[in-house]
């Protein structure tokens, strides 16, 4: 594990609520679905992270309640480190913070989570489908587990 | 069969300015079928006059639902489809999703397979930056750029064809190592390769460089500074064309790319220029790292030897009864990876490929996630194209090497 990459944990485990798992030499931090905003944006200001590559999600239905995690997989161009940000959230009227201020490559991915997951990304501006046709009919979000 | 719902201008209401709506700008639909967009790319244009006020791309037109079909294949099954994303890219495709299963599953790749899929995925990149640099100078008017690069870019597929049997689709890297060995011929073919490239280089330069409705039309449009590149996420010759010597192949390097020397081409000034100068400088950075992976090629397997994972040579299965029972195994159930998750990214020729991948133990995937470059860096195109011509909007989709395969997935 790299320095930084202990440093950021240590110091986001001693400010906020996080579980912290590894495997594969991969870092994974679970995160409230509330603080989703404040926490990327300590992420990005104070630790350096200022790429979000990816956005996407993992539906967990019916072995795991909630439903829902949404990863996060952040980037230091600096230090060159990854780290992925979940969060779960509840599969009844999904909904979750966007973070497209923060980061703004979030804003396409945030739109694909939701259409192939149907997340609902409060705040989001332009919130539409993104690979699926506009007048789609039949399983409204594709990716969904049944 | 339903009604197609007609969409209307309220729903895209937010995108557009009010000066779209009192008519004092135009709105312009360019594409899916338009031959710039290199594909289908839809490209809503709001107009004052000839200058571009706003682009909104829509993608999906080539959805195929890849990450849903790979969750009820197993392993070696979702490979194949990962040859169709970026169909310009199969090998580098075949290497991510490789990776990312041997990540998983704690394979050891032997050291001949390492080198050759080095080769593989460097001859790849140098097909790959052909075509877009043929296409994207025919966008351009450049005409001849075109044939030439399209007959340099025969040489690479007559290789794929000749290691793989297959001119595109290869699925040749697999988990563990690689389909077969290389045939016999395979150093010579690519030596000669090696010597014909540097001289057909030099002679796109020539075409190009001093072709001043080339040069009026590439430099100084769609610039794109450091920290556009940051916020937007992108990356590969994009982030390169603004400055930023960020290459995966040396930051974090895979399949033994350490062992090689070769230079990440940079230029700041982050114009379409730029993006195409680095392409050019990459093809030669490439043939450097061939080079150096044919001089020191190993012998010795092409396959790891963990049988639960690798399905065993053919000569072995007629002789050896745990071989057999391995095989069958193999290509009827497929292998079970242990329960977890893995994020792997390679460098593609557009940029950072990712693939996201978890398993629940079983024997096909429960979640398959590819990063794809092109999506990542579409999305940047309104930034580029704002205050430029129509006419510029064409080289500027160009410059970001689009392969719509990749966007949409």
């Amino acid at each position: 594990m790299s320095e930084h990459l202990q440093n950021t944990i240590t110091r986001i485990q001693a400010r906020n609520h996080v579980e912290v798992e590894e495997f594969r030499g991969e870092y994974t931090v679970f995160v409230d679905p509330e603080k989703i905003q404040t926490f990327m944006l300590e992420l990005r200001d104070q630790h350096d992270f200022n790429i979000c590559m990816d956005v996407t999600a993992v539906d967990y239905y019916p072995q795991e309640t909630p439903r829902f995690h949404v990863i996060y997989q952040l980037y230091s161009m600096q230090h060159n480190v990854r780290l992925q940000v979940r969060t779960r959230i509840d599969g009844n009227h999904p909904k979750l913070d966007t973070v497209q201020g923060i980061y703004a490559s979030a804003n396409w991915k945030e739109r694909e989570v939701y259409d192939l997951f149907g997340i609902h990304f409060t705040g989001h501006p332009d919130l539409r489908r993104m690979v699926m046709p506009e007048d789609w009919v039949g399983q409204a979000s594709i990716l969904m587990k049944s | 069969m339903t009604d197609i719902r007609e969409v209307s201008v309220d729903e895209l209401r937010h995108l557009v300015s009010d000066r779209a709506m009192s008519g004092e700008t135009m709105l312009l639909n360019m594409g899916p079928q338009h031959p710039s967009t290199h594909g289908v790319l839809r490209l809503l244009l709001e107009l004052d006059g000839e200058v571009v006020v706003n682009v909104i791309p829509d993608i999906g037109f080539l959805h195929t639902g890849v990450e849903k079909t790979a969750e009820s294949k197993n392993y070696q099954q979702a490979e194949v489809m990962t040859d169709r994303l970026d169909y310009l890219n199969p090998m580098g495709n075949n290497l991510t999703y490789c990776l990312a299963v041997e990540k998983l599953t704690e394979l050891d790749v032997p050291p001949r397979a390492q080198a050759i899929r080095v080769i593989l995925a460097e001859l790849q990149r140098i097909s790959s930056h052909l075509l877009w640099l043929g296409t994207s100078a025919l966008d351009l008017g450049a005409m001849s750029m075109f044939l030439y690069c399209f007959r340099e870019r025969e040489l690479v597929l007559n290789i794929f064809e000749l290691v793989s049997g297959q001119r595109m689709m290869t699925t040749f890297i697999r988990p563990g190592g690689l389909w077969r060995d290389v045939p016999v011929e395979f150093e010579a073919t690519v030596r000669d390769f090696l010597k014909a490239m540097p001289r057909r280089i030099k002679e796109y330069d020539d075409l190009l460089e001093k072709n001043e409705i080339f040069l009026d039309r590439t430099k100084g449009i769609g610039i794109l500074t450091k920290e556009d590149c940051f916020q937007y996420g992108l990356s590969g010759p994009v982030i390169r064309g603004s400055g930023v010597a960020h290459d995966l192949r040396k930051k974090q390097p895979y399949s033994g790319y350490d062992l090689y020397d070769f230079d990440i081409p940079t230029h700041p000034e982050g114009d379409v220029y730029a993006r195409y100068r680095v392409r050019v400088e990459e093809m030669t950075q490439s043939l450097r790292i061939i080079e150096q992976a044919l001089n020191k090629l190993p012998y010795g397997p092409v396959r790891s030897n963990n049988r639960k994972y690798v399905p065993p040579p053919r000569s072995e299965i007629g002789v050896s009864m745990e071989a057999l029972i391995h095989h069958f195994k193999l290509w009827t159930e497929g292998f079970t990876p242990p329960a977890g998750h893995v994020y792997v990214a390679t460098e593609s020729p557009r940029g950072e490929l990712g693939v996201y991948m978890e398993s629940d133990g079983t024997a096909r995937p429960y979640r398959v996630h590819l990063v794809t470059p092109t999506f990542v860096n579409l999305q940047a195109v309104p930034v580029m194209s704002r205050k430029h011509y129509i006419a510029d909007l064409i080289g500027i989709v160009g410059s970001i090497d689009i392969v719509l395969g990749d966007a949409d997935r």
